[in-house]
């Protein structure tokens, strides 16, 4: 072996001071030549390390570079390798044996790196603006690296590993890259994406919570449309049941009122009559019943209207009056009604409606009340609220009839009306009434009062059994009240009765006539007062409420009135008075008291010298006890029954004073006075072949003024009705047997037509006929059977009208008019 | 005074009486009223003339129906017709309502019917007649003793 070899350095063994002479060995591998940095290594034995040792004897053997494992350089102490080459002598082909490697060599090159710089000269080329932590690692042994540049690596974070080549195939280097420092959070990112998804969860919840409550309404929705679908359907069905009932129920009553009608009309016996006319009360009672709930079912549905038309208040109270007057002079109750003057003439509303609630409250009084009375007041609301203001203390005594009665102001005590802020200032035309209607009955138990305008409550169940009803009316009366825009309360006492009072908005009637249709104004009350005008009367009554009620009905007629409460007074009065009176009207209740047994009275009053003396009347409470006064031998003195009506107290007054229409002013009789009127002075033929009924009619129209011819035969009334005549009309009975009253009529008129042709023509002259050029006699018929001879046919024989055997003074009157005026 | 009370109340209660038996109607009322100062006898005079018919009609039926070889029913009905429309004239309910009976049967030509009727109708006219006269004795009596006959509504 050549000793001129040259030796790689020992990491360990470097020190100069430690340095000795290599001992003796085979082989010698001094460093010969280096460049100046690496100078120290000169004359240092590569084959004395191990390491370098074993590198020189495998670059040898291998002919190619080995890198010997990082170990630290003599004198620099820094990590490094040393890649040593071997020099031939010659060329070796590529597969030589390593023992020709060997024997050919001639020395050894070597390289050092010093890995650590040479990483930072690369990195410093290389390097990005982010640190970078860079690991060279030699990983020949894979479970031992060693690490040649770079700090020990904390393994977290990302790495990057590449490998290094150096050219040596027996080791392996590594190069583990990574950021010096962790990468930051990306706050922009994760708040972005948390907020899109915070975002992305909310817009799912909204939506998903809206589709749901679309569905959710959806079907409320669909439920709502079938829930109002049934309630149409029923309210349909509402209004069918209560058109169906309507007909269905009152068709078969009506029939059977009507057949018991009838029957009344056949000929019954006292028995039978008596059952007929208990069948017809029932009835009567069942329809009314029955109307009373259909009332009460409209209301509910809301159906009921109210109708515009005009009305007379006063006319519909008489009404009221006369229908209970019969039941309370029963019972011995005194019934009355007032009408403040300042109410006006006539209304515009619904008559029937308002009828029907004063109906309802005075059946129930008279239902309730034993003894006592029953008052109906009729006022306008602003004269009740100004006498609200004045405390009057009204005595429990000074009530019509003596007996207490609930305060009425209680029973408006709760009205809006009347409060300070619910008052509403009327319009010019509206005229709010108050009406009350007091009783003296039984009163209402305080724990049902409550409950008095429910519908079909009534006080207790034994009520409907023994006064009837169903409980139904002030609940109706109370919705017909509101309709009207007014309100409903009461007062009751106990054993002391009660007020019932509702108030109610009409219109005055008299302005706009030509708009609504006017009920038949009570012709009686325009004509009568006119007869009475100016007369003077004197009532003797000591009690304020009930003289006040009759100088009302007393006035209306147009009398004076002059109330005293003493019976001695009055009669002072009337002798000593300057101005005469005419009538003097008494109560029974001074009459029973005092006058019953003295005849002062009614002497005082035949001896006044001048004019004639006072008519006197008694007011009596019932018919019955009427009678037994009449025996005190005074003839002079009329029973005036109680309710006291206008139309009463002038029907008496035309009795007694013989004063005004002959008769009665009701229908029968105003019809006899008219028809006196057209026929005085006519001249009429009747024909009949019937010797009584010929009398009879004849009888009847001479009654009347009338002139009368009579005929019995067909034949006989045409030879009188040749023009020239001077009959006026001809009455003709049909059935006559030679030539019935047809035929007549048919020559009659035929021989007028050719009479009124030839004059027309100048044939005859107008005035052989009495200056008369188109002759035509009204011609009546006179028929038994109404069957028998229809309108038609005997328009068509050229008659006039007919009328019924025997004469019915308003068929009569009506037919007669048409043609005389 | 008291003969003239006492036979005025004897009158109204009789023709009450007779109004509520159903002899007479309103009718009869209306001819009473009929009555005046130029007509004094009206009532009585028209009650004669009724009756005079009756009797004639009565006798006329009778005939008619007597007849064994067919009964002329024309003949009877229009008689029967003459009577009902005096008897309505005059007020005589209860005859009216027999010749009412008497047509229906004269229409369906019962004999037997109509037999029944006429006997019914005799009876009805006879009674009448009775009461009528009884009437008509009362209101003389009263006006010979000097009273006025009352008017009964």
């Amino acid at each position: 072996m050549d000793t001129l070899e040259q030796n790689p350095v020992h990491k360990d063994d470097y020190n100069p001071d430690l340095l000795e002479p290599s001992p003796i060995q085979e082989e010698y591998a001094p460093v010969v030549f280096a460049q100046d940095i690496v100078s120290h290594v000169v004359s240092i034995d590569m084959l004395s390390g191990q390491e370098d040792s074993k590198n020189v004897l495998c670059a040898r053997k291998s002919g190619k570079g080995v890198l010997t494992a990082p170990f630290r350089l003599l004198k620099t102490n820094r990590l490094g390798v040393i890649l040593t080459f071997a020099v031939y002598k010659r060329d070796l082909p590529l597969n030589a044996t390593p023992t020709e490697r060997i024997q050919a060599t001639d020395g050894y090159l070597g390289g050092v790196f010093d890995i650590e710089s040479l990483v930072e000269k690369l990195l410093q080329q290389l390097a990005s603006k982010q640190t970078i932590l860079v690991n060279v690692l030699d990983t020949t042994n894979q479970s031992y690296p060693i690490s040649m540049y770079g700090l020990n690596a904390s393994n977290d974070g990302l790495e990057h590993v590449s490998l290094l080549n150096f050219g040596d195939p027996f080791r392996k280097h590594e190069m583990r890259c990574r950021f010096k420092q962790k990468p930051p959070w990306p706050w922009l990112g994760i708040t972005t994406s948390i907020g899109i998804l915070v975002i992305a969860l909310l817009v799912g919840h909204i939506f998903h919570a809206t589709v749901n409550r679309i569905a959710k309404v959806e079907d409320d929705c669909h439920k709502m449309m079938e829930l109002k679908k049934q309630a149409e359907a029923a309210d349909v069905a509402k209004s069918q049941f209560l058109a169906t009932v309507s007909h269905e129920i009152r068709t078969p009553m009506n029939g059977v009122l009507g057949m018991l009608h009838m029957l009344m009309d056949t000929d019954l016996d006292v028995t039978q009559l008596d059952y007929v006319r208990t069948a017809q009360a029932s009835g009567k009672a069942l329809v009314a019943l029955i109307n009373e709930v259909l009332d009460q079912a409209k209301i509910e549905s809301g159906k009921l209207e109210l109708e515009e038309v005009q009305f007379d208040l006063r006319a519909i109270l008489d009404d009221v009056l006369s229908l209970f007057s019969g039941k309370s002079q029963d019972k011995g109750v005194e019934l009355a009604v007032y009408i403040s003057d300042q109410v006006p003439q006539m209304l515009i509303g619904d008559p029937g409606r308002f009828r029907q609630i004063i109906i309802n409250l005075m059946g129930n009084s008279i239902k309730f009340t034993e003894k006592g009375h029953i008052l109906v007041t009729v006022h306008l609301v602003e004269e009740v609220i100004d006498s609200i203001e004045v405390e009057t203390e009204s005595s429990s005594e000074n009530t019509l009839s003596g007996f207490p009665v609930a305060d009425r102001r209680q029973s408006w005590k709760g009205f809006r009306t009347f409060s300070q802020e619910g008052f509403i200032h009327p319009f010019s035309h509206s005229i709010n009434l108050i009406v009350s209607v007091e009783d003296t009955g039984e009163g209402i138990p305080l724990e049902a009062q409550s409950r008095v305008f429910t519908p079909f409550m009534q006080v207790g169940p034994s009520i409907s059994r023994t006064h009837g009803g169903t409980g139904i009316g002030l609940s109706i009366s109370k919705c017909l009240v509101n309709l009207m825009k007014g309100e409903i309360g009461f007062a009751s006492i106990p054993k002391i009765g009660s007020t019932f009072t509702f108030t109610a908005i009409f219109t005055s009637g008299s302005s706009s006539s030509k708009k609504y249709k006017s009920q038949q104004i009570n012709k009686m009350s325009n004509s009568v007062s006119s007869e009475f005008y100016g007369m003077r009367a004197l009532v003797m009554d000591p009690r304020p409420v009930r003289a006040k009620v009759s100088k009302y009905q007393i006035r209306r007629l147009g009398i004076h009135v002059e109330v005293v409460s003493q019976w001695k007074q009055g009669l002072s009065s009337i002798c000593r008075g300057s101005n005469a009176i005419n009538m003097v009207i008494v109560e029974q209740e001074v009459w029973d008291k005092y006058l019953n047994n003295s005849t002062l009275f009614f002497d005082t009053l035949e001896k006044i010298d001048y004019g004639t003396p006072p008519k006197v009347f008694l007011l009596s409470n019932s018919i019955s006890s009427s009678g037994a006064n009449i025996s005190t031998g005074v003839c002079n003195m009329t029973v005036i029954p109680k309710p006291l009506r206008s139309s009463m107290l002038a029907a008496a007054l035309q009795r007694t004073m013989g004063v005004g229409n002959k008769g009665n002013p009701c229908n029968g009789q105003l019809n006899s006075l008219s028809l006196r009127n057209l026929l005085l002075g006519r001249k009429i033929l009747i024909v009949d072949d019937n010797n009584v009924n010929l009398k009879v009619a004849a009888g009847a129209m001479k009654k009347y003024g009338a002139d009368v011819v009579s005929a019995t035969r067909g034949i006989e009334a045409i030879e009188l009705l040749t023009p020239p005549h001077q009959f006026d009309a001809c009455f003709m009975d049909i059935q006559m047997p030679e030539m019935d009253g047809f035929e007549a009529t048919r020559r009659i008129r035929d021989m007028e037509h050719n009479i009124n042709n030839r004059i027309h023509h100048g044939e005859l002259s107008v005035e052989a006929y009495n200056n008369v050029s188109n002759w035509h006699v009204s011609i009546l018929a006179m028929t038994a059977d109404v069957i028998q001879a229809t309108r038609e046919e005997c328009l068509r024989c050229g008659m006039d009208g007919y009328v019924s055997k025997p004469f019915e003074a308003e068929q009569l009157y009506r037919e007669v008019s048409r043609f005389f005026q | 005074m008291d003969v003239v009370n006492q036979l005025q109340r004897q009158f109204i209660d009789y023709s009450a009486s007779l109004h509520r038996e159903g002899f007479l109607d309103d009718q009869f009322t209306q001819l009473q009223k009929l009555q005046d100062d130029n007509s004094p006898d009206f009532v009585v005079e028209v009650a004669s003339l009724f009756f005079e018919d009756c009797e004639k009609l009565i006798n006329n039926m009778a005939r008619a129906l007597e007849q064994q070889q067919g009964v002329d029913f024309k003949q009877v009905d229009a008689s029967v017709h003459q009577l009902k429309g005096s008897s309505s004239s005059i007020g005589a309910m209860r005859v009216k309502d027999v010749c009412i009976a008497f047509r229906s049967f004269c229409e369906a030509q019962n004999r037997e019917g109509c037999l029944r009727c006429l006997q019914q109708v005799t009876h009805e006219y006879s009674l009448l007649k009775n009461k009528l006269q009884t009437l008509f004795r009362l209101q003389q009596q009263i006006l010979a003793a000097g009273g006025s006959i009352p008017v009964v509504e």
